[in-house]
C-alpha cells in the first residue's frame, strides 16, 4: 500500500522539493496543522511579529538571494496583514509565495471566524493565486505557484490552504517539471528586432541606455556591462537598477527620474536614441511623459509585454528576457566595426561631463549632521559591499543617491508601491540569505516606526543587522513637498513626539547608538559595525535637509530645483 | 501616449475554466479603468476551456494594453481582437410585449419581418425571441415600443471569424 501522509506534511515536501529551506511566519489556528509538522523537518522558520513583516522579510530574502521567499500566516487577519507586503512585492516583480490558512472548505462562505476571502482581495496585487480545495491538487499548486512566482517577470502567488485539506490523508508523489498551456513567458526576443536595434545603435550620435529592475531580476549586469563597454553609450538607471552598473565607470552617470543627477536627466532630453532595459518607464522616472526623451527613439527591452508602450511610445519593441537579449545583442555586435565609435561619440560624452562638472551632487557638511554625510561615511566604512535595504521617503533617495551601487541584488527598496515600513522586515530577510554579508537599513524616524516590532525579530535570530535612523524629527519626503509646493505649511508631519531610540534598542535587547555632531558620525558607524548584534544608530540630522535634485511631480525631468 | 479615435472592438478571449476566471478578467477592466460594453461567456467543447467575448471601446494604445493585459493572465489561453477581421456575430433578446387581442397580428408581422420566434403566449403579453447583430435588435425594440415593452433580457454579442480569412489576422496573441 502506497504510504499516505497529511496535507501538512505534503505541503513540507513539496516546499522542501522546491528547496525552501526557510520560511517567514506567523501561527494561527488555520495553520496549527502546518506548524505541527513543520517544527519536524530541517526548514528554517523565523518568526516574525506582525505579518506585513513575515511578506516583506520573504520579499528581501528573494531580493538578496534571487531566489523565492516564503511566507506563511494565518487566515483572517492573519492574511489581510499580508496584503501590503504582496503589493509592494507585485509592484517591485518580487518572486514570493505566500501561503495563508483558510477555514475548514465545508465554513468557507458561512462569515466563520477569521476567515476573509484572501484570493478575491489578492486578486489584482498577485501575479496569479489558488484556492486549494481538493488535497489531490495540492502538491501540483504549490509546484505551479513556485513556477509562476519565478519565471517571466517575477512576483507574488498566493495559495489559500483550507483547514480540513491539512488534515486529510494522500498519497504523496513530487510532480516534476511542468508547463502551462495558457502562461508560456517569451525569453527568446525576436532577432529581426535585435538587428534593427544594432543598425539604430550604429546611426546614433548621442545614445544613452537606462536600465532598471528587469536587469538585477535576471541576472543580466554582465551582459549589460558588455553592451554598454561596446556601444559606448552614457548609462543611467532607474531606482529598481541601481547596482546593475558599476558606478566608477566612466559612463556611469547615476539615476534618472524625480530626483535624478542633472546629467542622467538632461541627457534624456537630448539623446537620439534610448535604449531601455528592464524598465517600465514609471512616473517618477519620466516626469511629465509627453516630454520624455522627445527627441528620441525609444527602444524598449523587457520581458513583460504589458510594460512595452503602456507609458511612452516605443520605436522598436523587444520582448525578451535581459540577460537572454543582452547576450545575444553583444553576439551581433561582435560581428559589427565598432573601432570608431569612441571617437563618433566622443562630443556626446564630453557634453555629459560638461552637465557633470557643472551640476553635482553635493551638500555641505556644517555643524549639524547632515544625512549624505552619514550616508557616505558609510559607504566609505563598508567598502561598498554592503546590503542596503530602506524604507520610503528622503531616507531612499538619500541612500540611492549617496550609497555607489557596484553589484546587484545590493539595493533593497520598495520601489514602485513606496511602502514605508519595508525596510527592516527586508533586512531581516536578506541577513537571513546572506548571513555573511552587512545588511543595513537605512530609515527615517517616521518610517522605522511603521514595522518597529520587527526589532523583536532580528534580535531574537540573533541578526546583526544594521540600523540607521536619520532623525529629523518630520516625515520629511511630505515636508519638502510641503516646503516647495504647499506654502511651508507642515500640515501633520511634525513628528517630535518620537519614542527614544536608545530605550527601545535596550528594551527590544538591542544595542543602541547616537550621534548628535558631525564629529561622533564616523565612531559611531564604526562601531555599528563592529557589533555582532543587533544595533541601531540614531543620527540627530539637519532638520530641514532636502533631497536635491527634485523634479515636481508632472513636470518634464528636466525642470530640475537644484538647490 | 496619444489620444487617437475611440473605437468599438469585438474580443474573443479563451480561457482556462479555473474559479475565478472570470474575476480575473472584469477586475483587470475596472482594476485599469477600461470599458466593458458587453460579456457573454460560455462553455467550448474543450472540457475545461471557456469562451468570453467581450465588447470593449478605446483607442489603439488602450486596445493594445487591454490585449496585453489579458493575454498576460495566467489562464488566458488565447485573444482574437476580430475587429478588422472577417466576422459573424449575433446577439439575442428576449422581448414581452402587451398582446392586446387589437395588436396580435401587427406583433406577428412584426416577428416575421424580423425573423423573430413567439416563444410564450399568456393571455397578456406575448415572449419574443430575436436574434441579429446590435442594430437589428435595437431597430426590433424601437418598433415594438409603442405597442408596450413589459421587460427584456438581452444577452451581449458572441462572435466568431469567418473560416476564410487573411492569414495574418488569424494569428492571435498579439
Amino acid at each position: 500500500m502506497t504510504k499516505k501522509f497529511n496535507g501538512a506534511q505534503i505541503l513540507l515536501k513539496a516546499l522542501q522539493d522546491e528547496g525552501v529551506d526557510t520560511i517567514f511566519g506567523y501561527p494561527g489556528g488555520a495553520i496549527i496543522d502546518i506548524y505541527h509538522e513543520l517544527v519536524q523537518t530541517d526548514i528554517n522558520h523565523i518568526l516574525v511579529r506582525h505579518e506585513q513583516g513575515a511578506v516583506h522579510a520573504a520579499d528581501g530574502y528573494a531580493r538578496a538571494s534571487g531566489r523565492t521567499g516564503v511566507c506563511l500566516v494565518t487566515s483572517g487577519p492573519g492574511a489581510t496583514n499580508t496584503v501590503t507586503g504582496i503589493a509592494t512585492a507585485y509592484t517591485d516583480s518580487i518572486p514570493v509565495v505566500i501561503l495563508t490558512g483558510q477555514v475548514p472548505t465545508q465554513m468557507i462562505g458561512n462569515d466563520a471566524f477569521q476567515e476573509v476571502d484572501i484570493v478575491g482581495i489578492t486578486r489584482p496585487c498577485t501575479k496569479h493565486n489558488y484556492l486549494v480545495t481538493r488535497i489531490e491538487d495540492l502538491a501540483r499548486t504549490i509546484r505551479e505557484a513556485f513556477y509562476i512566482a519565478g519565471s517571466g517577470r517575477p512576483g507574488p502567488v498566493l495559495v489559500d490552504l483550507p483547514k480540513d485539506i491539512m488534515k486529510q490523508l494522500a498519497p504523496y508523489r513530487p510532480v516534476g517539471e511542468i508547463s502551462l498551456k495558457s502562461y508560456q513567458p517569451t525569453y527568446r526576443p525576436n532577432i529581426k528586432q535585435l538587428q534593427k536595434v544594432v543598425g539604430l545603435i550604429k546611426k546614433a550620435k548621442k545614445p544613452i541606455i537606462v536600465s532598471g529592475g528587469g536587469v538585477i531580476l535576471s541576472g543580466a549586469s554582465e551582459e549589460l556591462t558588455k553592451f554598454v563597454k561596446t556601444v559606448y553609450a552614457p548609462i543611467t538607471s532607474t531606482l529598481m537598477g541601481l547596482g546593475g552598473f558599476p558606478t566608477d565607470h566612466e559612463l556611469w552617470m547615476g539615476m534618472i527620474g524625480m530626483h535624478g543627477t542633472y546629467r542622467a536627466n538632461m541627457s534624456s532630453a537630448d539623446c537620439d536614441l534610448l535604449i531601455a532595459v528592464g524598465v517600465r518607464f514609471d512616473d517618477r522616472v519620466t516626469g511629465k511623459t509627453e516630454s520624455f526623451a522627445s527627441q528620441a527613439k525609444i527602444v524598449h527591452i523587457d520581458i513583460d509585454p504589458t510594460s512595452i508602450r503602456k507609458n511612452v511610445p516605443v520605436a522598436i519593441p523587444v520582448v525578451g528576457d535581459c540577460k537572454t537579449t543582452l547576450s545575444l545583442l553583444n553576439g551581433l555586435l561582435e560581428k559589427e566595426d565598432f573601432k570608431d565609435i569612441r571617437d563618433a561619440r566622443e562630443p556626446w560624452v564630453t557634453r555629459i561631463n560638461e552637465w557633470k562638472a557643472t551640476k553635482k551632487l553635493a551638500y555641505e557638511q556644517k555643524d549639524i549632521i547632515k544625512p549624505q554625510y552619514v550616508i557616505e561615511k558609510f559607504y566609505e566604512l563598508t567598502k561598498g559591499q554592503a546590503i542596503i535595504t530602506t524604507e520610503v521617503g528622503q531616507n531612499q533617495m538619500w541612500a540611492a543617491q549617496y550609497y555607489h551601487f557596484d553589484r546587484p541584488n545590493s539595493f533593497l527598496t520598495s520601489g514602485g508601491l513606496g511602502s514605508m515600513g519595508f525596510g527592516l522586515p527586508a533586512a531581516i530577510g536578506a541577513q537571513v540569505a546572506c548571513p555573511d554579508r552587512v545588511v543595513a537599513d537605512i530609515a527615517g524616524d517616521g518610517s522605522i516606526q511603521m514595522n518597529i516590532q520587527e526589532l523583536a525579530t532580528a534580535v531574537q535570530f540573533r541578526l546583526p543587522i544594521k540600523l540607521i535612523i536619520l532623525n529629523n524629527s518630520y516625515l520629511g519626503m511630505v515636508r519638502q513637498w510641503q516646503e516647495l509646493f504647499y506654502g511651508k505649511r507642515y500640515a501633520c508631519t511634525d513628528m517630535q513626539h518620537a519614542p527614544d531610540f536608545m530605550k527601545l534598542a535596550e528594551a527590544y535587547g538591542a544595542v543602541g547608538l547616537k550621534a548628535c555632531h558631525p564629529d561622533e558620525v564616523e565612531g559611531v558607524l564604526k562601531k555599528g559595525l563592529d557589533t555582532n548584534e543587533t544595533v541601531i544608530m540614531e543620527f540627530v540630522i539637519e532638520r530641514e535637509e532636502g533631497v536635491y535634485p527634485m523634479v515636481p511631480a508632472g513636470a518634464p525631468i528636466t525642470e530640475m530645483l537644484l538647490v | 501616449m496619444s489620444k487617437d479615435k475611440q473605437t468599438r472592438h469585438v474580443l474573443s478571449i479563451l480561457v482556462g475554466n479555473e474559479p475565478g476566471v472570470l474575476s480575473r478578467i472584469v477586475g483587470l477592466f475596472s482594476g485599469r479603468g477600461f470599458n466593458i460594453k458587453s460579456l457573454c461567456v460560455a462553455e467550448t467543447t474543450e472540457e475545461n476551456v471557456s469562451r468570453i467575448t467581450l465588447v470593449t471601446v478605446g483607442d489603439m494604445t488602450i486596445l493594445e494594453q487591454i490585449k496585453k493585459q489579458l493575454n498576460k493572465l495566467v489562464n488566458t489561453i488565447k485573444v482574437w481582437d476580430y475587429t478588422g477581421m472577417s466576422f459573424v456575430n449575433r446577439d439575442m433578446a428576449l422581448v414581452r410585449v402587451r398582446a392586446k387581442p387589437d395588436n396580435r397580428a401587427e406583433i406577428l408581422r412584426m416577428a416575421d419581418i424580423f425573423r423573430s420566434r413567439v416563444v410564450d403566449v399568456g393571455t397578456e403579453y406575448y415572449t419574443l425571441e430575436v436574434t441579429g447583430n446590435e442594430e437589428k435588435i435595437a431597430a426590433f425594440l424601437d418598433l415594438l415600443k409603442p405597442i408596450g415593452i413589459k421587460e427584456i433580457a438581452r444577452t451581449g454579442t458572441i462572435a466568431l471569424a469567418r473560416e476564410k480569412q487573411n492569414k495574418e489576422t488569424l494569428n492571435g496573441k498579439n
